[in-house]
């Protein structure tokens, strides 16, 4: 449901993302996974149709980004990353806004507002202004606009970040259910997340992508360790490391 | 253009609009414009003391120069604050394109404007209540006036999609709206032509042109040229296109 093909990502004289492909199918959650700087959220960026790619290609449910931006857009749900908002609505006004811009209006609209608020646990908080929430709450909110639209395919970058721990594994539950009969990405720079959440992940450091599998086959890349924690060290360097390389 | 853009456009506008009442921003400029615009009528241009109240000359005259400072204040957050937040990740990734939504924000400041405007009803109130004023030239100065108002918002509009400072962006905007009012004045082009060398007062008059300033006085004296309202209109459409510029080269 998702095809990236030789995505590559070039700004200025810095190659931010270097010839990535990868598919993912329905029902399949991949994780992203990679150093900070690594090209997770350019590349996730260049899937949502937010970055026009340097050069490659991306399709979601067989359409293509760049020749039918709209069409392939109605078909995917959103997190980027720090969950932004519009500080100066509420957040029922902000799902109904989010909600129009996926072309639904009346009564399905109002529907598709209680599902999310029921699904991401906001009715307490539906007409308190978004200026005022907590982060886990704002956090929600922001997921929640990702699949008002019950959309086929979700990108998450880092859906989890700032939550606690009950809430992290709230969101980690409803990616696992939801990945039934959808395609997912979620990018996370916690390892047990993977483990817990996907049928399959990919590594990326420094824009290309150095192993691509399920959690089980990436624990056997590296012989010897023990947790994907291991394999995430001993195959990708930290900026420091590089830094002394060079 | 189908039911769906229109409709995408639609959501937009609502938003931006209710975002302005929202905002204490928009309670504020409607106040000064109103004191402005009556300030300067009744102080400075003594409607009242003198036998002529043609409103050209002394309501419409001053509406140029409070623009300069109040269409930026409505206009800055338009895109800067998208980009402050992080929502223009949001909007430009869901199935609206960037055309529909410059236009919905852009309609939803120019309504926020024209509320301000009918505000000064007030004025007409004055002169109709003192004299028997032809309506023609008060209908096309309001046009004028508010197609000015428009062109300074579709301005503030493209520099806003640049930054995501709004500051930044309203002192450019006004910068810029301050010199394309003066290139248009009369004095200061004849001070320039006689300053130039021989040869170059076409250019320098080429230039004048291009201000707001004779489009809007020819409308504001009750002559109501499709030249001057088709001056406007390009120049909200060129300024809106480089909105659509400035946020694609964002997001390159």
């Amino acid at each position: 449901m998702i095809q990236v093909k030789n995505l590559i990502k070039v700004f200025g004289t810095k190659v931010a993302v270097d010839d990535v492909s990868f598919s993912v199918e329905k029902g399949e959650v991949l994780g992203f996974l990679g150093p900070n700087g690594a090209g997770k959220s350019t590349t996730m960026r260049m899937v949502t149709g937010y970055f026009r790619p340097t050069s490659g290609s991306v399709s979601i449910c067989g359409i293509d980004m760049l020749e039918e931006p709209e069409q392939a857009k109605q078909r995917l749900g959103y997190l980027p990353e720090n969950a932004p908002l519009y500080s100066d609505m509420t957040v029922a006004s902000f799902l109904g806004f989010c909600a129009e811009l996926r072309g639904m209006h009346g009564t399905v609209r109002t529907k598709a507002i209680d599902r999310v608020l029921d699904l991401c646990s906001l009715d307490s908080v539906r007409n308190q202004s978004v200026d005022t929430l907590s982060k886990g709450y704002r956090h929600r909110t922001c997921f929640a606009q990702s699949i008002i639209h019950d959309p086929d395919v979700l990108i998450l970058d880092e859906p989890t970040d700032g939550l606690d721990p009950n809430q992290k594994h709230e969101v980690r539950g409803m990616i696992k259910r939801m990945g039934k009969d959808k395609a997912i990405i979620f990018s996370t720079h916690i390892l047990e997340e993977v483990e817990a959440a996907c049928s399959r992940a990919i590594i990326i450091d420094r824009g290309k992508v150095v192993a691509d599998g399920t959690p089980e086959s990436l624990k056997k890349l590296v012989p010897g360790a023990n947790s994907l924690d291991e394999v995430f060290r001993s195959i990708t360097k930290s900026d420091t490391v590089s830094q002394k390389a060079a | 253009m189908s039911k769906r853009d229109l409709q995408n456009t639609l959501a937009v506008f609502k938003r931006e609009f209710l975002a302005y009442f929202n905002s204490p921003v928009f309670y504020v400029i409607v106040v000064i414009f109103l004191l402005a615009t009556n300030g300067f009528t009744f102080f400075f241009s003594r409607l009242l003391d003198s036998d002529d109240v043609s409103l050209a000359t002394r309501f419409f005259v001053w509406h140029p120069w409070i623009y300069t400072v109040l269409a930026p204040a409505v206009g800055m957050r338009l895109w800067s604050e998208e980009h402050r937040l992080g929502t223009i990740e949001l909007l430009m990734t869901m199935p609206v394109s960037p055309w529909q939504a410059i236009w919905g924000k852009f309609l939803a400041a120019s309504l926020v404007w024209l509320i301000g405007l009918a505000l000064t009803f007030m004025i007409v109130g004055t002169v109709c209540y003192l004299g028997d004023p032809d309506s023609g030239p008060i209908i096309s100065g309001y046009v004028a006036s508010y197609l000015y108002a428009m062109a300074c918002l579709a301005v503030t509009s493209a520099i806003s999609a640049f930054t995501r400072s709004q500051v930044v962006c309203f002192i450019i905007s006004v910068a810029f709206c301050l010199v394309i009012a003066l290139i248009g004045d009369p004095g200061l082009t004849q001070a320039v032509v006689n300053a130039v060398p021989t040869g170059m007062e076409g250019v320098v008059r080429f230039i004048s042109y291009f201000s707001f300033m004779d489009h809007f006085f020819e409308m504001t004296k009750g002559i109501f040229v499709l030249r001057d309202v088709l001056y406007f209109v390009s120049v909200i459409v060129v300024a809106l296109l480089v909105t659509d510029l400035g946020l694609r080269s964002k997001r390159a």
